[in-house]
Order: C-alpha cells, then sequence, then structure tokens
C-alpha cells in the first residue's frame, strides 16, 4: 500500500531533489489563520506539511513552539478541531502528505481507535508522537500502522548502530533524523555530521531520512538537502508566525504572507541542492 | 471494573516497567538508550554488595539514620483515639526524606561516570538535598525550579546556592513543579552525554519509580523494627502525604503485603476538590501520559494538563507516581485528601503539642490524623510519616493566616 508520504518522496527522488517539509502548530495563531496558512504552503514550496498537535507540557520542544503551542491553546485548539483543520485542508488539495506531530497525552485521551478512524478520514498520512519510542509500541505506532497511517518514527545521535533496527522496525512513510541531542529550535547542526548520519541511517533503511531540529536558513537548508532526502524546518517558522502578529497575539494582514515568503525562500534552497537522479 | 487481586503487591514492575497499565517509558528518543543504561547499571548496583555497604556507611554517620520513630504522646492524648507514632525523616540531615533517594541515585551516577547533575524541585527540599550530595561527592548540580516556588521557597534557595548549586527559575507554564520536571527534561535531552538526571519522586520514565521506591523503602524497612521492638507488633495503620508519592510509597512498600495494615495516602486539596484549585491527582483527575510514565493526571477533556494548586510546593504537581496509582486501583491504598485551610490548621496543632514544626507536605497527612485517629480504639497503632520539617514554610503560613485574618 503506497501513501501519500511514499508518492511523494518516490516522485521527489525522480527529481533528483529533496523534500521541504514544514512544521507549524495547528491553530497558531488562531484556526481561521493556521487553516490560511496550510493551505498556501503547497503554493510556496512545501512538499509535505507536519501539523503540531498543541500540547500543555511539550517537553522535546525549545520556547519558540512551546509558545506557538499556548497561543493556540489560548485560541481554544484542540485536537478534534486539529482534524476539522485537516479536513478543510484536503477540500482543495488532495496531493501534498499532511502528518500530525506531538505528545501521546491528547491522542490517548482521545481515543486510541476513534483517533485513527478519525485521522484517516480527514485525510492525515502519518503520524510523529514524540514520547512513543519503539519500546511503546502496542500504543498507538502497531493500531496506527494497521489502520494504514504511515508511523514515521525520531532517529537521534543518540540512536546507535545497535539500536537503529529497533527504531527502525515498524518506522514508514520516512525516518526523521533529529540533527542534534536537544530541543527543537536549538544551534545549527553541523552539516558534515548529518550528512554522515543520514548515510549511517541509510545503511538500515531503504525509507527517505528527513532531518530537522536547528533548521532554520535558505542556505543551511540547502546545504542539508544536499545530503538528506528532506529537511524540516519548524521553529524558524513558527518565529515568523510570532513575527507577524500584534501585540496581543492577533493574526496580522501580514501574518500569511510572512509565512509563505519564508517557505518559498527556503523551497528555493532546498532546489538549489538538485541531486542526480540515480543516486 | 473488577481488577484481579494480585498475589503479592510488591512484585512491580514488570520488565517493562509497568505497574498494571500504569508506568512505562514515554521519553524521546534522544532519552531512551540512556534510560536503558541506567536501568541496567542500577540493576547491577543493587547486586553488588559494596555499593550496599557503601551507601550504609553514609546513611548512618551523614544521613544520621536510623531516623527515630517517636510516640506523640500529646497528640495522642489530644485526639483520644489511635496511639500515634511520627517517623521522623524531618531529623535527616537536609531536613527531609529525599535524601534517601539522592543518595542512592548519585552513587548510581558517579557509577555511570557522570559528572553534571540536574534535577528538578518544588518545596526545594529535592533540590537542597541533591545540591548538597553534589557537594559532598564533588559534581556541578544544576535545579530546575518553578519562578512561582523560587519566590515562595526562598531559604532553600539560598540553601541551595550555598551548597554550589545553580538554581535555574523556570518561567514556562504554571511556573511549579510539573514545569521545573519539563525544563530539567529538556536539559537532560540536550546534554545526555555527560548528564544524569536526579528525579525526586517515584515518578518518571521506568527504572525512576522502582529506583526511587527501593531508596525510599528504608523509611519502611526501620519502621518495621523499630515498631516491633517498642510495641512488639506491627502497626494497624500508615499515613503519609502524597504529591508524587516518594515518602508514601518509601513508608507504604515493605508493608504492603501485611494486608491487615489500613494505608493511607493523602493528595493535596488546595482549596477544595470542587474548586478546581487542588492537586489531588486520584480524586480529580484520570489516567494519562506526562513525563515519562502512565499515571493519574489532572487535565482537560483535550488531554491538556492542569495547572495544580496546594499551598505546599511539595504537593503542587498535577500526576502521582505510577505505582500509587495502581495501588489505588487494586484498593490497597485509600486516597484521602486534605485542604489547604486543613494543612495549616495541622501545622499549628503539631507546632503546639509536640513541639515539632512540620512540613506543609505532611501537615496534610497530619490534618487526615486529627479526624481517623479519634475513630480507632487505644490498641490501634498509627504510624504517619512526618517526612519533612517546616522551617521552609514559615513565611509560607505567616502570609496564608495574614490573609485570612487568623
Amino acid at each position: 500500500m503506497t501513501t501519500r508520504i511514499d508518492r511523494r518522496f518516490a516522485a521527489l527522488k525522480a527529481e533528483g531533489r529533496a523534500a521541504l517539509v514544514t512544521f507549524l502548530t495547528a491553530g497558531d495563531p488562531d484556526f481561521e489563520t493556521s487553516l490560511a496558512i496550510t493551505r498556501a504552503l503547497p503554493k510556496a514550496g512545501a512538499d509535505v506539511i507536519e501539523l503540531g498537535v498543541p500540547f500543555t507540557d511539550p517537553m522535546a520542544d525549545g520556547p519558540a513552539i512551546q509558545a506557538a503551542g499556548l497561543r493556540a491553546l489560548h485560541a481554544g485548539q484542540t485536537l478534534r478541531k486539529t482534524l476539522e483543520m485537516v479536513r478543510d485542508f484536503r477540500k482543495s488539495d488532495d496531493a501534498t502528505p499532511l502528518v500530525l506531530m506531538g505528545y501521546y497525552n491528547p491522542i490517548y485521551i482521545y481515543g486510541v481507535n476513534r483517533f485513527l478512524v478519525d485521522a484517516k478520514a480527514v485525510g492525515v498520512d502519518g503520524l510523529i508522537v514524540v514520547d512513543l519510542p519503539p519500546e511503546e509500541d502496542d500504543e498507538l505506532c502497531v493500531p496506527a500502522l494497521k489502520s494504514g497511517l504511515n508511523f514515521i518514527r525520531l532517529a537521534t545521535p543518540t540512536t546507535d548502530d545497535k539500536r537503529l533496527p529497533a527504531v527502525l522496525n515498524n518506522t514508514s512513510g520516512f525516518v526523521y533524523y533529529v540533527s542534534i541531542t536537544g530541543i527543537t529550535g536549538s544551534a545549527a547542526p553541523d552539516t558534515v555530521k548529518v550528512a554522515n548520519a543520514v548515510a549511517r541511517i541509510k545503511r538500515h533503511t531503504k525509507l527517505p531520512v528527513a532531518v530537522g531540529f536547528g533548521v532554520k536558513t535558505a542556505v543551511h537548508a540547502r546545504a542539508i538537502a544536499a545530503g538528506a532526502d528532506g529537511v524540516v524546518v519548524g521553529s524558524a517558522l513558527v518565529e515568523a508566525v510570532k513575527g507577524s502578529l500584534d501585540k496581543d497575539n492577533k493574526a496580522t494582514s501580514r501574518t500569511i504572507k510572512t509565512v509563505t515568503d519564508l517557505v518559498a525562500a527556503l523551497a528555493e534552497g532546498v532546489r538549489a541542492a538538485r541531486r542526480v537522479a540515480a543516486e | 471494573m473488577t481488577i484481579q487481586q494480585p498475589n503479592t503487591f510488591r512484585g512491580g514492575p514488570d520488565e517493562r516497567g509497568h505497574f498494571g497499565i500504569y508506568g512505562g517509558r514515554f521519553v524521546a528518543e534522544t532519552l531512551m538508550p540512556l534510560i536503558l543504561d541506567l536501568e541496567k547499571a542500577y540493576t547491577d548496583a543493587k547486586s553488588d554488595p559494596a555499593f550496599q555497604k557503601e551507601m550504609d556507611g553514609y546513611l548512618t554517620h551523614y544521613v544520621g539514620r536510623p531516623s527515630p520513630l517517636y510516640f506523640a504522646e500529646r497528640m495522642t492524648q489530644h485526639l483520644r483515639g489511635a496511639k500515634i507514632y511520627f517517623k521522623r525523616e524531618e531529623l535527616n540531615h537536609t531536613g527531609a526524606h529525599k535524601v534517601n533517594n539522592v543518595l542512592g541515585q548519585l552513587m548510581v551516577a558517579r557509577r555511570m561516570g557522570k559528572k553534571r547533575i540536574i534535577a528538578e524541585t518544588g518545596a526545594g527540599m529535592h533540590g537542597v538535598a541533591t545540591a548538597t550530595m553534589c557537594a559532598r561527592f564533588g559534581l556541578d548540580c544544576v535545579v530546575y525550579m518553578g519562578a512561582v516556588d523560587v519566590e515562595r521557597q526562598k531559604p532553600n534557595v539560598f540553601r541551595m546556592k550555598m551548597l554550589g548549586a545553580e538554581v535555574r527559575p523556570v518561567q514556562s507554564g504554571s511556573k511549579t513543579l510539573k514545569d521545573a520536571m519539563n525544563e530539567a527534561l529538556r536539559d537532560w535531552v540536550t546534554n545526555v552525554a555527560d548528564t544524569f538526571y536526579c528525579i525526586g519522586t517515584v515518578a518518571g520514565p521506568h527504572p525512576y519509580p522502582m529506583m526511587v521506591r527501593d531508596f525510599q523503602c528504608i523509611i519502611g524497612r526501620e519502621t518495621r523494627e523499630q515498631l516491633m521492638e517498642a510495641e512488639g507488633r506491627l502497626p494497624d495503620s500508615l499515613i503519609a502525604c502524597i504529591g508524587g508519592g516518594s515518602n508514601a510509597m518509601g513508608l507504604f512498600h515493605p508493608f504492603l503485603d501485611d494486608k491487615e495494615i489500613e494505608i493511607y495516602g493523602v493528595e493535596a486539596a488546595g482549596h477544595g476538590l470542587k474548586s478546581g484549585k487542588h492537586a489531588a491527582s486520584v480524586a480529580g483527575g484520570r489516567p494519562g501520559v506526562l513525563h515519562g510514565n502512565r499515571t493519574y493526571l489532572l487535565m482537560s477533556d483535550d488531554g491538556q494538563i492542569n495547572e495544580a494548586h496546594s499551598i505546599s510546593a511539595g504537593l503542587d504537581y498535577p500526576g502521582i507516581g505510577p505505582e500509587h496509582a495502581w495501588l489505588n486501583d487494586v484498593g490497597r491504598v485509600k486516597f484521602l485528601s486534605a485542604t489547604d485551610d486543613e494543612a495549616v490548621a495541622a501545622f499549628q496543632l503539631c507546632s503546639k503539642l509536640e513541639g515539632i514544626i512540620p512540613a506543609l507536605e505532611p501537615a496534610h497527612a497530619l490534618a487526615r490524623v486529627l479526624d481517623l485517629a479519634p475513630q480507632k480504639p487505644k490498641d490501634h497503632l498509627m504510624v504517619v510519616n512526618l517526612s519533612g520539617r517546616g522551617d521552609k514554610d514559615l513565611a509560607s503560613v505567616a502570609d496564608y493566616l495574614g490573609t485570612k485574618g487568623g
């Protein structure tokens, strides 16, 4: 069974370039603006969309994404509304892969089975759940795979060769390589080290490898894209949202354009790192 | 829901860190290899007689154990019921039970070659214990503490700094214990190579709930021996306050299979369970996943964690250790609660009757002793864990009484 994620990465491989994966928090700064931004992302150059599910206690996230989650929660965002947002997005876009990223508790409380049925129905393609390592696969990973969703696992610098097979087992769609030991939005990773790490992971899997955590600029995205199948940009986009808001954290006329301009610049960077299709 | 009664209440956790449906290892991948290393290091240490011998030496000569089991004669006379004993954990070096656990964990950290220790703290007692043992072992120490708690527990902040620790006030979220734990986890994930996270209670990812319990069980083991010596028999009831629940687990666990003993855990009811401003996760929460484990948590219908409220910074946490969650479900421990008002009244009464100023945390347990003890016959032996001393709380209590006009 191929999914939107599989098809997109296969198509980009044929084009000989890496994917730009954009992360934004669903409902930041409010439902309508967030939906409008999400709808504008593919045209601006996003190849895969990650929507963050807001959580009060995001223990793997830095200050930028923590604040975005709180803005969304204050504006009334819930997991149910995030699923509605995906459904609305799918009305105008049936091709762009969309992944929900977050923490387990909101899904657990929504009810795992009900969540999987609803997520599949609205057009979610994959899940990234930060606090579910392979040791807890029975919780959500295995049921998600059974229901036809991709379960995208994080591999990190602390995931050594001995552990990699356990992490890659039950992973589908792509592998998300966390380029640093740290939280989102930290210092930029060393591109040589990242390329080596991606090569190491690729020795263990045929899945595409996307790299994230700390990628902020088009130049940097280009450097990472040269050695990976995808580049994830999150905190920089979330900061762009924040920078466009008024003093009460409300959206302004600049908000959507600020984000899409940055996405376009990042996409240009990623596309400039064109690789040989036969690689 | 009917739950099969186990043959033993002391058999948990299973090899994946579960107590029934609770516990587990809900952490980011970056931390997972380290948690597996820690489990191995702790298992090795536990079976090493030299480790136990060294720990016993520190417990005797540095911590000052055994802590006395004291017959609270005037409180017993006052309540005219059960014979009340205090397990005097507040007499330990650093003034609370916390040091039992910190000593054990830092000895494991040294075995693992870790030079930098991080900790979260609420009331500051775990932070002080960690800063103290780090000073003793020559380790770097960073303590995360909610900005609200930094304000209400100033003496402990000063103590930690005096001991050479760096105290980092946490400004995110509710600025209390839960946020301090988030921030400590963020530090750990960033500095995973050289850093050991010394968790202060029986919560977090496996193996922490088990390991912290094991280090705290000395409280219950001593109580068994001391009461046998004093009364020639085991107690009839045990009672302790529960935030995360390490002092309670330490007292309870060695008695869990003595099924005739009544066991009570007392949560913080803040302004009252109906007010929504409390920290009673069993009474007012439901099972969810936070900070590495599944347990009872205070949360919204959307699975967002609610802010806890308690006058006691040490109980001001929206969760509880996973083994307590299980002991509640199987009915072995009965969970009660006490409000801010009740805790402050018990704080005052204990100070006046016994000449012992308790911390606000065990004052919650004492509040329930005030109504449980009179219901019991005079030969009923009740042990309450006096888990910490109240010097740190004097300003909070004075403020509280001032605003209440008391």
